[in-house]
């Protein structure tokens, strides 16, 4: 029984932890949390070893044996709403309010939370794309500009790439996507000024939680992990810049004007 | 720059965050907080912008991002990153990029390397302010949220 029982508090230690790497959390949190709810529940000797991409853990089961789990986790999207769920559901299990079976069935509920409805997130790229074309330096009519290329670019990336293309070709189309879209809107008559409209409207594509947490991990001696998210930041704005010089150089063959 | 324009700019700096707060499903009870975070840093680099330079307001701005988020998290118990992602969206320096991407198509390797230069500083300013900022310590958050805090 009591075996049976060290094995849930493990598998419920490693499923916290992995909700929390693939939903984009800081490596320093996945690892205290870890640690937090295997003490809670005396977990002897745990030791995780977490990184941007993966865990290793090993813990005691009390006897001679040792329970040891490994776990590839693919980089994703950012879910702050699981973060923030594990988060709400590690400080209750340090205060002893579940059981290791309902903490576990818990967090398989944190697992399926539902994504925010497909128009809502293409809306919000829209009002995103065209506020942020706004500040950088845009008039409102470029706002509206970029508003209608925001939501064509999140329209294309939740309904035609859905998965089924790589990061790298979803970037750089994403980005030609953009850069031609602001092109014909532009001499359609709607904004003036291109590199405004474009500029806002790559704004969905920037990995901005990538960039964040990749200097926290390093600022947190997360070496690996910092550098691995680096390297993602650095592969999709390149990316991005391909797509749009992409239509850039064709356009201008074409003996478009960029202004 | 109008004290239109400047309010404005202000205004949409707030709604594009909640905007892509929402985008990367934050909870929906946080959104205002990471407007007015958003709003706050961009108002801190468009009022230091004119008299230090854009350097050291993106520094400034992303430190500014970095304190608030800290003490809306002490303050409504819940993690930093939530309010530091959303609120530092308006500073990345995506002109910058783009810029870059621009003058190495036109073939000006001068001009892409200025821009590309001074947009890799520009991300190393706000490195180095969220180095900062997170160096102070969690005390002086605990001490300052707590007569505001939830629950």
């Amino acid at each position: 029984m009591e075996a049976e029982q060290n094995q849930l508090v493990f598998e419920t230690v490693a499923l916290a932890g992995e909700i929390l790497v693939s939903s984009g959390a800081e490596i320093f949190r996945v690892t205290e949390t870890m640690e937090r709810i295997a003490a809670a529940y005396g977990c002897e000797g745990f030791e995780p070893f977490v990184l941007s991409n993966g865990i290793m853990m090993t813990a005691s089961d009390g006897r001679q044996h040792c329970l040891a789990k490994v776990r590839h986790i693919p980089l994703t999207g950012s879910r702050l709403d699981k973060v923030d769920a594990v988060n709400q559901l590690s400080r209750e299990i340090a205060r002893g309010l579940h059981t290791p079976e309902e903490a576990h069935a818990r967090l398989l509920e944190i697992q399926d939370m539902p994504r925010k409805p497909r128009w809502q997130q293409v809306l919000a790229s829209g009002v995103g794309a065209g506020s942020f074309c706004y500040i950088f330096g845009g008039t409102l009519a470029d706002g509206a500009a970029a508003f209608v290329a925001g939501l064509l670019l999140y329209l294309y990336l939740l309904v035609a790439v859905r998965g089924r293309l790589s990061k790298i070709a979803a970037n750089i189309s994403g980005g030609a996507l953009v850069c031609a879209v602001a092109i014909l809107l532009t001499n359609l008559g709607l904004g003036s000024q291109l590199s405004m409209v474009t500029v806002g409207s790559l704004v969905p594509l920037l990995p901005g939680v990538a960039f964040t947490n990749a200097i926290r991990d390093i600022a947190d001696q997360d070496y690996i992990s910092g550098a691995v998210r680096m390297l993602d930041v650095f592969l999709v704005v390149v990316c991005m810049a391909f797509g749009v010089g992409l239509v850039m150089t064709l356009w201008a063959r074409l003996g478009g004007v960029l202004a | 720059m109008t004290v239109w324009r400047f309010c404005s700019e202000v205004f949409f700096a707030g709604l594009g965050t909640m905007a892509f707060s929402l985008i990367f499903h934050v909870p929906a009870r946080y959104y205002p907080r990471c407007g007015l975070t958003g709003a706050a840093g961009w108002l801190v680099f468009i009022a230091l912008k004119g008299p230090v330079g854009t350097l050291t307001a993106t520094f400034f701005a992303t430190l500014a991002v970095v304190l608030i988020s800290r003490f809306s998290s002490v303050q409504q118990r819940c993690p930093v990153t939530i309010f530091l992602i959303s609120g530092i969206f308006p500073l990345v320096p995506g002109l910058g990029i783009y810029q870059t991407a621009y003058a190495l198509v036109e073939g000006d390797l001068a001009g892409a390397s200025l821009t590309g230069f001074e947009t890799v500083k520009l991300a190393a300013a706000m490195v180095l302010a969220i180095l900062v900022g997170f160096e102070a310590p969690a005390g002086w958050f605990a001490r300052l949220a707590a007569p505001f805090r939830k629950g």
